[in-house]
């Protein structure tokens, strides 16, 4: 009977031991890829532009409209107890502190994690991933690591855009809109935002653009059995992104404040 | 030149490779036949590093792949060229970003030399005029050939061919069977072909192995194996569905 139980645990732990093993040693890779050149600077450009600058749009649209959201459900929350007054702090330590990183994060999961795992694999089962190999090319190196510094380097970008916008968004709605007066709006922005708070968030974004660039390009890597195989992959991607970036936000923001 | 010792390669429970024993002399090329799913390109994939054998090992030239780091491999794929069945043509790059892929990475040629060496290597296999067109622009005949002046860019020693002629029309197939023949005789290379189109084996090569069960059955010049009297190499080389060979999941 324990025998039996110990062999069903086995059997259900034993995929996602792997995946899990694959997982660290894909990361151990990029880690070496990163510390040896060629240090592929005309592909980290590229996904830099991909990542960064074309997520730019939908980006700014998601942050200005929670900036106003925020001010609008903020108001109307502390017109109830006469602290209209502190709207302009709350939006502003909502954005840089939570929702600037885990929005852009979960928004460029979607669109540049979704690509990067559709495009990886897809040269997984075209075997454009062998081909690089048989071209003497490290493609954990030529595909990856690019993609993985662009993230770290491009989300913690975006989380400083969406925070501005977002706050801005809050001032259109809060001064524009509600007519309380542009000076204390301000006024509560920045008397309550301390550094620490970007510093924090900028942190989480880092790490969230760390964790959707590997596991969407694990994904995409180990892609396997066509067609069918580049879909399960691509959700698998921001499924386990998103999942990982939400989880993980909650940790991060135990541990850093 | 190759020399595979006693390879052995499995897949969770699927024993592909049972001791494959396979010997390619320089300047020669072998062709190795057998069916589908009978672990041709795992063979092939072997040659060049791609996978390593649980059991044995493969030698190219003196040196044993299994003794090299990722350093030591990549230096060694620099001496092959390879042309898979579907070509996998990077299709984010142009074809002649393509074809000068290796020179790009390895040597510090301009694009503009690089690009003039493409050119020259689309004309070797026959393609004019196609060197700024995308991989999707491109017809199954023609990414062939892209694929095949990829491979000699870096003017390789040994060239590898996985089903060089499947999914091609038979004039198409015959081409690239002349355009096969045509690397050998103008590039002195060594060669090692997978496919199970026998018109094609024998055509281009000096030696046929048939890989059966995993392990190599039958190995001789193409006229040998032609009259060969070995019950399964004469179904597969007759392409009869009755005899010996057992067609996995069909039943007769």
């Amino acid at each position: 009977m324990i025998i039996r139980f110990i062999e069903f645990i086995g059997a259900v732990m034993e995929k996602p031991a792997e995946g899990l093993g694959r997982f660290i040693l894909l990361f151990c890779a990029v880690l070496k890829g990163m510390a040896r050149p060629p240090f592929e600077a005309r592909n980290i450009i590229r996904q830099m532009l991909e990542i960064g600058v074309n997520s730019l749009p939908v980006v700014l649209i998601t942050a200005v409209f929670t900036g106003m959201v925020l001010a609008l459900q903020g108001y109307t929350g502390f017109k109830r107890f006469g602290a209209e007054g502190l709207v302009g702090s709350v939006v502003a330590l909502s954005m840089t502190r939570e929702l600037g990183p885990v929005l852009s994060a979960l928004i460029v999961t979607g669109r540049a994690g979704a690509a990067m795992a559709a495009e990886l694999g897809t040269m997984r089962v075209t075997e454009q991933i062998d081909a690089l190999e048989t071209l003497a090319t490290n493609p954990v190196k030529y595909l990856i690591v690019p993609r993985f510094l662009s993230g770290m380097v491009m989300l913690p970008a975006l989380t400083v855009v969406t925070d501005i916008i977002g706050i801005l968004g809050g001032y259109f709605v809060t001064v524009t809109l509600l007519g309380t007066s542009s000076k204390s709006y301000l006024r509560a922005t920045w008397n309550f935002l301390q550094v620490q708070d970007i510093y924090v968030g900028l942190t989480k974004a880092c790490f969230f653009g760390a964790a959707f660039t590997l596991i969407s390009c694990y994904k995409g890597f180990y892609t396997r059995g066509g067609a069918e195989g580049v879909g399960r992959a691509t959700t698998g991607a921001v499924v386990f992104s998103s999942m990982t970036i939400l989880i993980s936000d909650y940790f991060l923001s135990a541990w850093l404040f | 030149m190759i020399e595979l010792r006693d390879v052995h390669k499995s897949f969770g429970e699927n024993h592909v490779l049972r001791g494959v024993n396979l010997k390619v002399r320089k300047g020669e090329s072998v062709v190795v036949i057998g069916g589908s799913g009978s672990g041709k390109s795992v063979l092939l994939k072997h040659i060049i590093g791609l996978l390593k054998p649980d059991r044995g090992s493969v030698i190219v030239g003196s040196t044993d792949l299994s003794q090299l780091d990722e350093e030591g491999l990549n230096e060694i794929r620099k001496r092959f060229g390879m042309l898979f069945q579907s070509s996998a043509l990077f299709d984010s790059m142009t074809v002649w970003e393509n074809v000068g892929f290796g020179l790009k990475r390895h040597t510090r040629l301009s694009d503009s030399e690089i690009k003039k060496i493409a050119i020259q290597k689309l004309g070797m296999v026959g393609l004019v005029g196609v060197e700024d067109l995308m991989p999707s622009e491109l017809s199954g005949g023609m990414r062939k050939r892209v694929g095949l002046a990829r491979a000699i860019a870096m003017e390789p020693e040994i060239l590898l061919y996985d089903e060089p002629t499947t999914g091609l029309d038979p004039i198409m197939a015959d081409a690239v069977n002349d355009l096969i023949i045509k690397m050998r005789e103008t590039l002195h290379v060594t060669s090692v072909t997978i496919t199970h189109d026998m018109k094609s084996a024998y055509k281009i090569a000096d030696t046929i192995a048939m890989l059966y069960n995993g392990v190599i059955v039958a190995s001789g010049p193409p006229g040998e194996i032609r009259n060969t009297p070995d019950p399964v190499v004469r179904q597969f080389i007759e392409g009869r569905a009755e005899g010996p060979i057992v067609l996995e999941g069909i039943i007769r």
